[in-house]
């Protein structure tokens, strides 16, 4: 029991992150951008390429990771999503959609369509606690999401760029009476959110010893489960979601089939849908007038 | 101070202003008073970039502004109210404030902020609770408090008598007075034509997109027609 709830937490510390993506940019946007399973795919070659061809230190290497897929993160708001800012939302949908073709298919062509090993470039030890067999690989998966998300909550809650974001959110037209420039709070939103994907991919990338360019495609959708989960749009909300449907999905696993890992996640979607459309910690915001 | 030429804005194919021209001269209380729908709203969202004018000139001491980005004409020294308050409810009141002075990058936000306390003590109380839980008439002053902390040289305000006690109007209006007094020039938009009419200077009777009448506030009052079409002689 214990070891499958270590396993689920760091599954779903993965799923988390990755969840995080969606939640802010459908924050800021009331966008789905179906393209960041591929800024996670992105993340993880960028992570093989610096660490196992150019031999960088591994924490500089995970960094520029997350920098160069903040950078293609940026640059797809600004082709596929800006132009489209005051057209109806299915089109933006569909450029999402589109976005997340095209980047499985560059990546494809660049990086071939063979999976690629992704050793981790540093000794990897058992670690065994009473009954719990766990690895330094997944301590160290755990210890760096947990990081990056109370950094993602302190700067949400207290820098003067959070603040922005959040006041994006909830109103852009006034954000922007506020001297706020909104473009460029969206630009620094999928900046953070990218990055945040980026980190996930290196993760898994070594932890499952594989990269692929289509590897975004399944952890993207379940990303969105636990963003949904959580509640839309709500940061908190997507790291419980996260890690709740990684646990579910590893329990899930011990009692069923492996064959039903999936479905698992996509029938937590559905009856969240059904019962709760707004998610764990969404609200129904209310406005006085 | 603020000098709008022949302005015209569309929404798609409708045309919301029809050419409007107003004067705003530094130091004064200016009102546009109009029906729904005349064009008030329209009119400050154009002068506050939200809204790119389709014809005419917004010049601001001296410089042009219609086109320039919301933001920038924030920086330039005005700032707007907007209508229905439009406080950022799940950021506390605190943060609304500082997201009021988001532009500036000098040492004094924090004294602004002591004279917001000053004219809203309401505000000080509350300081951490979140916006949305604040009852009306203190999200309007919220509102007012919020955009000057932005130090505006010229205020904007739409409608901030919308919804709220005869009691608190009476006290915004006090405040809003107070605040041109210390040095703000305000553009005021209003429904309640009679109140904004005995705090302006000037005013502008806008119909349909258009500037119907324009006359010194006292004069405004007494014409028939504005009495007729407003005041509800």
């Amino acid at each position: 029991m214990l070891q499958q709830l270590v396993n689920g937490l760091v599954l779903g510390s993965i799923y988390a992150l990755i969840a995080l993506g969606y939640t802010m940019v459908y924050g800021v946007l009331q966008l789905i951008n179906f393209a960041h399973g591929e800024i996670y795919m992105a993340g993880a070659f960028l992570g093989l390429y610096l660490t196992v061809s150019l031999k960088l230190p591994f924490p500089v290497a995970f960094v520029l990771a997350m920098a160069g897929a903040a950078l293609i993160g940026v640059t797809v708001e600004r082709i596929a999503y800006r132009p489209l800012r005051r057209s109806p939302r299915l089109a933006v949908l569909i450029s999402a959609i589109g976005m997340s073709i095209f980047l499985q298919n560059l990546s494809l062509y660049l990086n071939g369509p063979a999976t690629r090993g992704f050793l981790p470039p540093f000794k990897v030890y058992p670690i065994r606690i009473g009954e719990i067999k766990t690895s330094s690989l997944e301590v160290i998966i755990l210890v760096v999401a947990i990081l990056l998300m109370v950094g993602l909550q302190y700067l949400i809650r207290r820098t003067k760029i959070g603040k922005a974001m959040r006041a994006t959110a909830l109103d852009k037209e006034t954000a922007a009476l506020m001297g706020i420039n909104v473009d460029r709070i969206i630009s620094y939103t999928f900046a953070i959110g990218s990055s945040l994907g980026a980190a996930a991919g290196v993760l898994v990338g070594m932890y499952l010893n594989a990269v692929d360019p289509m590897m975004g495609l399944m952890p993207g959708l379940k990303g969105f489960v636990a963003a949904v989960l959580g509640g839309i749009g709500n940061i908190p909300g997507a790291m419980a979601g996260g890690l709740i449907l990684g646990t579910a999905e590893v329990f899930g696993v011990a009692f069923m089939r492996s064959e039903w890992r999936d479905a698992i996640a996509f029938a937590i979607l559905i009856v969240v849908l059904l019962i709760k459309p707004s998610g764990i910690l969404g609200q129904n915001t209310q406005e006085k007038v | 101070m603020l000098v709008i030429k022949n302005l015209e804005t569309h929404y798609g194919n409708i045309r919301a202003l029809k050419g409007i021209s107003l004067e705003i001269k530094k130091g004064e209380i200016v009102t546009l008073i109009g029906a729904n729908g005349a064009g008030k709203t329209t009119t400050l969202k154009t002068i506050s970039g939200l809204i790119k004018p389709t014809r005419g000139t917004i010049t601001y001491e001296g410089q042009e502004i219609s086109g320039k980005a919301p933001d920038a004409i924030v920086q330039m020294g005005i700032s707007q109210v907007p209508e229905g308050r439009r406080v950022f409810t799940r950021l506390t009141v605190l943060e609304n404030l500082e997201m009021g002075a988001y532009a500036r990058r000098d040492q004094e936000i924090g004294q602004d902020m002591d004279k917001v306390f000053g004219l809203f003590p309401i505000l000080k109380e509350r300081q951490r609770q979140p916006a949305g839980t604040l009852s009306g008439g203190e999200q309007q002053m919220l509102a007012i408090g919020r955009a000057l902390m932005a130090r505006p040289k010229l205020l904007l305000l739409d409608e901030p008598s919308m919804g709220l006690a005869p009691l608190i109007v009476r006290t915004i209006f006090n405040i809003i007075q107070n605040i041109n007094a210390q040095g703000t020039t305000i553009l005021l938009v209003e429904q309640n034509a009679h109140l904004a009419l005995s705090v302006a200077d000037r005013g502008y009777v806008l119909e349909t997109g258009q500037v119907q009448l324009a006359d010194e506030a006292k004069k405004l009052l007494n014409d028939p027609r504005v009495r007729k079409a407003y005041l509800g002689d």
